[in-house]
């Protein structure tokens, strides 16, 4: 203990260069630079706003990871309350102040950057729980009154997201922290009861629901009960997909993208657009790339010491891969629309930022992997 | 201390464990998806291509041009001019409402064409156009481009459709107009060609011609967007005019004869004897066609549905009317055919004769004497017809008459056209279910009775007679891939140069195809007679209308058909046809044939409620006759002219 404590101490930068996981930097990179062609792509082939702006956000929060990377995690520990709790704080200022667009209030005007607290909160919730379970010991985990506080640390800052309105993300904040808890040792009943009640909570649920979010979920249950309606963007989703083929139409040549046939395409379905151009091949390299990514976190989690380290890596590979999921299986049309980016190759800044921010941590857990966190 | 640590590495213990079942889930899911992502690339993935095709790709078809309509010396009757149309694109217009109420400034638009306008636009497409008004006048498509930059949505559009130069031939070619649902069903080849606001033939040529006159359609393919937006052109067909038709009309004779009987209800026809080439067919009162073409308002179009004299029929062909005293020829050449009477037998005629206790009056009260064939058909003595009629019966008569060409359709493709009745004993069986009376074939011996023909089916007996009695088919529209068959001329002239050969039957069909009409030609050469006398011989019915320059002369036939049975009264009295009601008038007719020397048209004219033959119908023959004759040098020119071209 104390020696590894001597020896995290001594850490010169030349050792904290050499301890970057290179080939998830690699990945991370590759992914950027695809994210820009699809960003070009939606742009119609041209180096218009989508493309400029996407491509800015990518190095800046490119670089904020590598910056994210060297702070110590005895740094990401100790702060970790207090990053959960200035989120926290920005999710309730959007509720009064936040910006309103397209018939939600998701957004915060902070002068530099128009930003989405709840996509943060992703994170900062990770990180809180991380801290919360890494400090009780495990017998104590399924205590009733060790349980009391994550579940209200999940469920305000849900509550204020589903209120926005924006469900996609309340589920996403949700999962993440869900995982976390279960990886800290949760018993499976545990979730099986809060699953009962909240079955039979549905009813009530449902009606606070806005219709436009009842809608989606009969539409995904049917896409073609209504196909110009809200099926509408399942449908050409698919058709985008699946007329992709094997190799896929090409670069800008996309018809289902370039003719708006597809919503939201640089946002949620900027993975339609780049399999329509990029076919079947295209498909299973981001899937790829993204299983690379998930294992090098994974892998981070093996070789860090603290149980903080662990939890936090395996919890935030979890939830990654459950919004890269949400995301896939809702343009493939295997899950509801629920408004859910794809991490890196979506348009979107807190998104990109909130990503960015939970690699550097996991970064920080690889640098300084032996050290302890208090 | 070591318990903490202790606690710590369980911990680990516990969270890699759980980890470790998270990654096999994570592989299990990311399988799924890896095996959507094969269903759709690459399983369905040629229904996904074809469903993105469909989304991409919309035609819009283009109408083609009609075929033009020519007469016989290559005047168009049928044309197509350039037409000024104002559409709108509903996707477009940012603001309908507002944009018709700025066309209705600049246009004479009523309000009730604006709401059945946007009724129709409610139920197309966003991006299809609608046909706002389909034939501006040069003023208001200028003034619409004018104001164009402020109209948006609006399109100023030059087109083409159909125009019909001349009146007289409004029968004759008939109508476009937009199809119906009804067309769409009954016609396989429109079926093909679902053009918004395509025109299609209605009557006439134009319906009889539709299917090779309309055209090709083309298309236009173009890429459009998820809001029906067109981006680019992808393929382009302009299709095909439709092909050109030329006719056996001469528009001269045509537009004459139509001046001729412009105040009466009247059908004139004109035919070469020897091929059957409808020089003429008019029927009057006529109609404008063109207010068809646009959509006719519902004022006229009842108009001329509740006319008296019913100007929407072709009456050369659709107007049934008895054939009157002009059946006389074919009665007394069935009779010199079936060996019932001989030229010379005589009856006695004194006005009236009694038949079973039922009265037959002559036309001519106080009898004519005594009388032989050739004076009965000069003078039309009815007398003579029914103790004929009564000899030769209703079926042989009718045999007689159906072999030359009444009873059937003359032109055939004409939607309009009608068979008439040559009535027999069978006939009246099948039709009325009774039993015949030999009184009806007295009436039927003076082409009364149940007799109905068109003038058309009289003009073809007529031609017929006049050729020496050898079956020809009328034609009006020249098919260029069939040589013109003039078998008929060839024969005569054969038969010029070596009038010693006789010819029997068989040699005549074999070597030209004839179909010979008769048993023994002198019968038909009898007939032509006795139709010269008729005109050309003094105490003739027609004799007031001869024409008597040589090669002008003709010979012919008056009829005069019964609407109402005279009283005896009104026949006692006197009464003329010119004092009864207008609708109880009996109607005129004639046949001709001319030059008598050396036939070659044979005419025939009906006037509705005219009285009689000799004083209405020879009259109006008179003049077309010569108008033809005065024409035939030009025809037989074009003709060799034509001949080569073919």
């Amino acid at each position: 203990m104390f020696t590894s404590r001597s020896i995290q101490s001594t850490l010169s930068f030349r050792d904290k260069i050499f301890s970057i996981d290179y080939i998830l930097v690699f990945s991370i990179l590759i992914l950027g630079v695809i994210s820009m062609f699809a960003m070009y792509s939606t742009d119609g082939g041209s180096f218009a706003y989508h493309t400029k702006s996407h491509i800015l956000r990518f190095f800046v929060f490119f670089s904020l990871f590598i910056i994210i990377s060297f702070f110590p995690i005895k740094f990401w520990f100790q702060s970790s309350l207090i990053i959960y709790l200035v989120f926290f704080l920005l999710l309730v200022g959007v509720k009064y102040f936040g910006l309103t667009s397209s018939g939600s209030q998701r957004w915060i005007n902070l002068y530099v950057i128009n930003l989405q607290p709840s996509e943060l909160m992703k994170i900062g919730l990770i990180l809180f729980l991380a801290k919360y379970y890494h400090r009780i010991p495990v017998s104590d985990v399924n205590k009733f009154r060790f349980l009391f506080l994550p579940i209200i640390c999940v469920t305000a800052p849900a509550l204020l997201v589903i209120s926005q309105p924006d469900l996609g993300t309340a589920i996403l904040i949700v999962a993440g922290g869900i995982i976390v808890a279960w990886l800290a040792g949760i018993k499976f009943k545990f979730f099986a009861y809060i699953s009962i009640i909240f079955l039979a909570l549905a009813p009530i649920a449902i009606s606070f629901l806005k219709p436009y979010q009842k809608e989606r979920i009969l539409t995904f249950l049917n896409p073609d009960r209504d196909p110009l309606g809200a099926g509408y963007q399942i449908i050409q989703s698919k058709i985008a997909i699946g007329s992709g083929g094997l190799f896929g139409k090409g670069f800008l040549n996309g018809s289902q993208s370039y003719l708006d046939f597809l919503p939201e395409k640089h946002t949620d379905f900027i993975f339609t657009l780049f399999s329509e151009e990029f076919g079947f091949f295209g498909s299973v390299f981001i899937l790829l790339l993204y299983s690379v990514i998930l294992s090098r976190i994974v892998k981070i989690g093996h070789q860090t010491r603290s149980n903080f380290g662990k939890l936090y890596c395996y919890g935030f590979a979890g939830a990654f891969f459950v919004y890269v999921v949400v995301n896939m299986g809702m343009v493939l049309g295997l899950l509801p629309i629920v408004g859910a980016p794809l991490p890196i190759m979506s348009y979107g800044g807190s998104s990109m930022l909130a990503i960015m921010m939970g690699l550097g941590i996991a970064m920080s857990c690889k640098i300084y992997k032996d050290a302890p966190v208090n | 201390m070591i318990n903490f640590t202790e606690g710590t590495v369980n911990k680990s213990k516990l969270i890699s464990r759980r980890m470790f079942t998270l990654t096999v889930a994570k592989f299990i899911i990311f399988g799924g998806i890896f095996g959507r992502l094969v269903s759709l690339q690459i399983n369905e993935s040629k229904k996904y291509r074809t469903l993105s095709d469909k989304n991409r790709f919309r035609e819009w078809r283009l109408a083609p041009q009609r075929g033009v309509i020519k007469d016989y010396f290559d005047n168009e009757i049928a044309s197509n001019k350039r037409v000024y149309q104002l559409h709108i694109t509903p996707e477009n217009a940012s603001n309908i409402e507002g944009l018709f109420f700025r066309i209705q400034n600049i246009l004479n638009l009523s309000n009730e064409r604006v709401f059945s306008l946007k009724r129709k636009m409610a139920k197309q497409k966003p991006w299809e156009p609608i046909i706002v008004s389909d034939n501006l006048t040069w003023s208001e498509f200028s003034r619409i481009n004018l104001f164009l930059h402020e109209l948006q949505g609006v399109e100023a559009v030059v087109s083409v459709a159909r125009i019909y130069p001349y009146k007289s031939t409004s029968h004759l070619i008939g109508y476009v107009s937009q199809a119906s649902a009804k067309d769409l069903q009954k016609k396989e080849y429109l079926r093909n060609m679902s053009v918004p606001g395509i025109s299609v033939g209605k009557t006439g040529l134009e319906h009889k011609l539709d299917e090779n006159i309309i055209g090709k359609v083309g298309f236009q393919r173009y890429e459009v967007n998820a809001f029906g937006k067109r981006i680019r052109q992808i393929d382009l067909d302009k299709g095909q005019a439709g092909q050109n038709f030329k006719t056996t009309l001469d528009l001269d004779v045509q537009e004459f004869a139509a001046k001729t009987i412009e105040n009466l209800a009247a059908s004139i026809c004109v035919m070469d004897i020897y091929n059957g080439d409808v020089i003429t067919m008019v029927s009057s009162p006529t109609y404008d066609p063109n207010a068809f073409v646009h959509g006719i308002d519902k004022k006229s179009w009842k108009y001329l549905l509740d006319h008296r004299d019913k100007p929407l029929t072709n009456k050369s062909i659709a107007g049934l009317y008895p054939p009157g005293s002009t059946i006389k020829t074919i009665v007394a050449l069935s009779a010199l055919e079936n060996d019932i009477a001989n030229t010379k037998s005589n009856v006695y005629c004194k006005g009236v004769i009694d038949f079973y206790g039922e009265k037959f009056h002559c036309w001519k009260k106080k009898g004519h004497g005594s009388m032989n064939m050739r004076d009965a058909i000069k003078q039309s003595c009815d007398i003579y017809f029914y103790e004929i009629a009564r000899k030769l019966g209703v079926d042989r008569l009718s045999e007689t008459a159906k072999s030359f060409g009444l009873g059937s359709k003359t032109l055939g493709g004409f939607l309009e056209e009608r068979s008439g009745v040559v009535p027999n004993t069978k006939w009246k069986k099948k039709f009325i279910g009774k039993n015949w009376y030999l009184g009806e074939t007295l009436h039927s011996g003076i082409g009364q009775g149940y007799f109905l023909s068109t003038p058309m089916q009289l003009c073809l007996m007529t031609a017929q007679l006049a050729n020496g009695g050898y079956k020809i088919k009328p034609r009006i529209v020249i098919d260029p891939n069939k040589k013109n068959q003039d078998n008929l001329k060839e024969y005569i002239e054969y038969k010029n140069a070596n009038p010693n050969i006789p010819l029997p039957v068989d040699i005549l069909v074999s070597n030209f195809n004839l179909e010979p009409l008769f048993r023994n030609q002198e019968n038909i050469n009898f007939i032509k007679d006795a139709m010269f006398a008729s005109t050309n011989e003094p105490g003739g019915t027609s004799y007031r209308s001869r024409l008597t320059k040589k090669e002008f002369r003709f010979a012919g036939k008056t009829g005069s058909s019964q609407i109402k049975r005279f009283t005896e009264a009104q026949r006692e009295a006197e009464v003329k046809q010119t004092e009864l009601k207008y609708l109880d008038r009996d109607h005129a007719l004639f046949i001709a044939f001319a030059p008598y020397d050396n036939p070659n048209y044979a005419i025939s004219v009906v006037v509705e409620h005219g009285g009689t033959g000799s004083s209405a119908a020879a009259p109006v023959a008179k003049k077309v006759i010569q108008k033809v004759l005065e024409r035939h040098e030009l025809r037989m020119i074009n003709k060799s002219k034509l001949g080569e071209e073919i």
